[in-house]
């Protein structure tokens, strides 16, 4: 079936491992729980049933060992595909990550690939206890030679993976894990457009609005609401958080003047503060107000009963489009 | 510490019964020294006796034999020289394998050239096993690359220095191997100081797990920079296998040939599909731990010399001049064949160019990157205006 019309972003992910197995035999997946059980989020479900123990494999419940074993196989000429669980559970592997997986090839001068895909369901909204709800990716992508990149829509979720894991770089995918259940449209046969290609998902005139991941959809409600008001309001999905695709940034806010950046993990050296520097940097003479940003606070994530006051809502971000607009 | 102390030291814990009842007991205590030590693998004395083991025996060929004894007196001139090219400024660092030939020269030499090979950053006797040139190891030292050669042409991974993390590497590697259906082994190199990482235990959980075919080489030196081993284990490092499931064994490591005879058994049984075993061997680091460090703030000479008298080289020089294998004739080849190479590291290094500025950008993706890209652009228009007015101040 090339089109489905509604389909979840876990699906999608589901479909898109599939997919990139089925293409590749040197693809495998691997985790804590992804087996049997198909993931805690239920993202693998059915993949062990139908590519056997061998390429979907449920690991010991060590996450360094999962990707420095990773490392390994993808020496040997695979391309492993790693669950980490939830987002606060990725820095038993972070040294893995920064000190092996992205400097490999580096090192190497070249002659060797780790074509590593680590997928990390990130970001808050569902309730959960601590550590299930945070927003790591300034971490990663501050390391060079890592990519990092975040759907935003079941389609991406799709071609993303898909373009993640053919590529010849380690890749964190960062997954929107409350969002895993919207539904939005997936077409298997179209043309994808470049992994680390921004997009612009509403037009408008007067403020730019950039996010990804989980925050697209509230900066989408944003601009209708806004346009009730009168103010029209254009929204860059970002989709690729390394590299950032600044010339879509760029081209909308030469045209708007003015720029909020919105994202859950904390505002202080964010991925917002990189953006809102090049973007003063490359668009001054545009700029008809400072670059201003909206995300979490300088404190751990909270207890779930405060997550809703935390994370940037519709309000929160509406109250940055006016304050940028007053100027 | 005594030099065998790693292993018989006891529980120090004060206050318990049961360890004052065990420490009144000296007859247990020495039993269980002795047991200890009968467990050290040994075909080779430090006096150059030949003597066998019931469970690893070896059979060389006068050529098999001497070979050895060229890989390690080799091994310890480059090394050697290294240093002296650290002392002189010509490297900015070096990691001395001094005292560690023979559990080199014998692991290395129990290879197929179609295993695989995940060292630390002190293997260069693994490193001359594998036929890696000698002076490609010199580069990171040296400071012109991190390490940059190519790992697939000799099966030779590059130097790790993360302290363990090549273990998961290996353990990874050797899981690849058995998706392949293939009969190759890994070896994991790594030292007493390494054990107590996490990537080493659960380099262990997961090959023991997995059943992969990968042995873990511990060159148990006695020393992680200025901890001794006792500031990292209570037990003696080979037994720790046993807790993951998996066969260990404790071998003199200042004795190739039972570093041959045990790595060989290890890999075979990886390759027949009996799993991780580890081998520990046990050896001295003669040397500093780096040309940056000082043993003497932090060990005695007694030990030392204690460690000398059990020379990896000149134990098997003295079996092989007992057993008519070797003359004088034979032994100055070695001499000159060592001092040429010597000559050519030394050549070598002087003469390595320092790498092109630009490289900075390059290898860092193997897709490329936007941002790579753009900073390569600014930074060659940066110094490409320095030369623009270099070029004005010479035309005024």
């Amino acid at each position: 079936m090339a089109v489905h019309e509604k389909i979840t972003i876990a699906k999608a992910i589901n479909a898109s491992l599939r997919a990139s197995m089925e293409a590749d035999p040197k693809v495998l997946v691997m985790g804590e729980d992804v087996g049997k059980l198909g993931g805690v989020f239920r993202v693998t479900d059915g993949l062990q049933k139908d590519f056997g123990e061998d390429r979907v494999i449920d690991t010991p419940l060590a996450e360094s060992g999962i990707v420095g074993t990773a490392i390994g196989m993808a020496l040997r000429g695979y391309r492993p595909v790693v669950e980490i669980q939830f987002d606060g559970f990725v820095f038993p592997a972070y040294d893995q990550i920064v000190t092996q997986l992205a400097k490999m090839h580096a090192r190497a001068l070249g002659k060797v690939k780790v074509p590593v895909v680590i997928r990390i369901p990130y970001a808050g909204g569902i309730g959960a206890v601590e550590h299930h709800s945070e927003s790591p990716e300034a971490l990663f992508a501050h390391v060079a030679g890592l990519k990092c990149v975040t759907p935003s829509n079941a389609s991406d979720a799709y071609w993303m993976l898909q373009q993640a894991i053919a590529g010849d770089d380690p890749v964190i995918y960062f997954e929107p894990k409350r969002r895993y259940h919207d539904k939005s449209r997936l077409d298997t046969e179209a043309i994808p457009d470049p992994l680390h290609k921004a997009r612009v998902t509403q037009a408008g005139s007067d403020l730019t609005l950039a996010a990804y991941g989980p925050m697209v959809k509230v900066c989408t409600d944003v601009a209708k609401v806004a346009a009730e008001e009168g103010k029209s309001v254009e929204v860059v999905d970002l989709r690729s958080l390394s590299p950032v695709d600044f010339d879509t940034v760029q081209a909308s806010v030469e045209k708007t003047g003015r720029l909020v950046l919105v994202h859950e993990a904390p505002v202080f050296l964010g991925m917002g503060a990189e953006i809102a520097a090049r973007i003063t940097e490359r668009c001054f003479y545009h700029l008809e107000a400072p670059v201003l940003r909206v995300g979490g606070f300088h404190s751990p994530y909270p207890p779930s009963r405060l997550e809703d006051e935390y994370l940037p809502g519709l309000d929160r971000v509406l109250d940055a489009v006016d304050r940028a607009l007053a100027y | 510490m005594t030099v065998e102390g790693t292993a018989q030291r006891k529980s120090t814990r004060s206050g318990s019964k049961r360890t004052t009842a065990k420490k009144a007991s000296p007859a247990k205590a020495k039993a269980a020294d002795q047991a200890e030590r009968d467990q050290l693998v040994q075909l080779l004395t430090p006096e150059g006796k030949r003597v066998e083991h019931p469970d690893y025996a070896i059979d060389l060929s006068p050529d098999e034999l001497r070979g050895l004894y060229r890989d390690m007196v080799l091994t310890r001139k480059f090394d050697a020289e290294a240093t002296t090219l650290q002392r002189q400024g010509e490297l900015g660092l070096w990691a001395s394998l001094l005292g560690q030939e023979a559990a080199q020269i014998g692991s290395g030499r129990a290879l197929r050239d179609d295993d695989y090979v995940f060292p630390t950053y002190r293997e260069h006797g693994v490193a001359w096993c594998r036929g890696v040139d000698p002076t490609n190891l010199l580069g990171m030292f040296r400071g012109v690359n991190h390490g940059g050669w190519d790992p697939n042409s000799n099966n030779f991974h590059l130097y790790t220095i993360v302290i363990g993390a090549q273990t998961l590497h290996a353990t990874g590697y050797a899981m690849g191997v058995q998706k392949d259906g293939a009969d190759s082994a890994v070896i994991a190199y790594f030292g007493d100081g390494a054990s107590s990482q996490g990537d080493v235990a659960e380099s262990f959980t997961f090959s023991a797990v997995y059943n992969a075919p990968v042995v873990f080489f511990c060159q148990n030196n006695q020393w992680a920079i200025s901890e001794p081993t006792e500031k990292q284990t209570r037990v003696p490092l080979y037994q720790r296998a046993r807790g993951f499931g998996f066969p260990g064994v404790r071998v003199d490591g200042n004795d190739v040939l039972a570093c041959l005879a045990v790595t060989k058994a290890a890999l075979e049984r990886a390759r027949t599909g009996q799993g991780p075993m580890l081998v520990e061997a046990f050896t001295y680091r003669m040397g500093a731990h780096t040309t940056s460090d000082d043993p003497t703030k932090y060990r005695a000479d007694e030990e030392t010399l204690a460690w000398e008298a059990k020379d990896p080289i000149l134990r098997l020089r003295t079996y092989l001049e007992a057993e008519g294998l070797v003359d004088d004739a034979y032994l100055a080849g070695i001499e000159e064949e060592s001092d040429a190479l010597g000559k050519r590291v030394r050549e070598a290094v002087r003469a390595m160019p320092d790498p092109d500025t630009m490289a900075i950008f390059e290898n860092v993706y193997a897709d490329g990157h936007a941002l790579v890209d753009e900073e390569r652009a600014q930074f060659a228009a940066y110094q490409a205006s320095f030369a623009d007015a270099d070029a004005a101040a010479e035309e005024n």
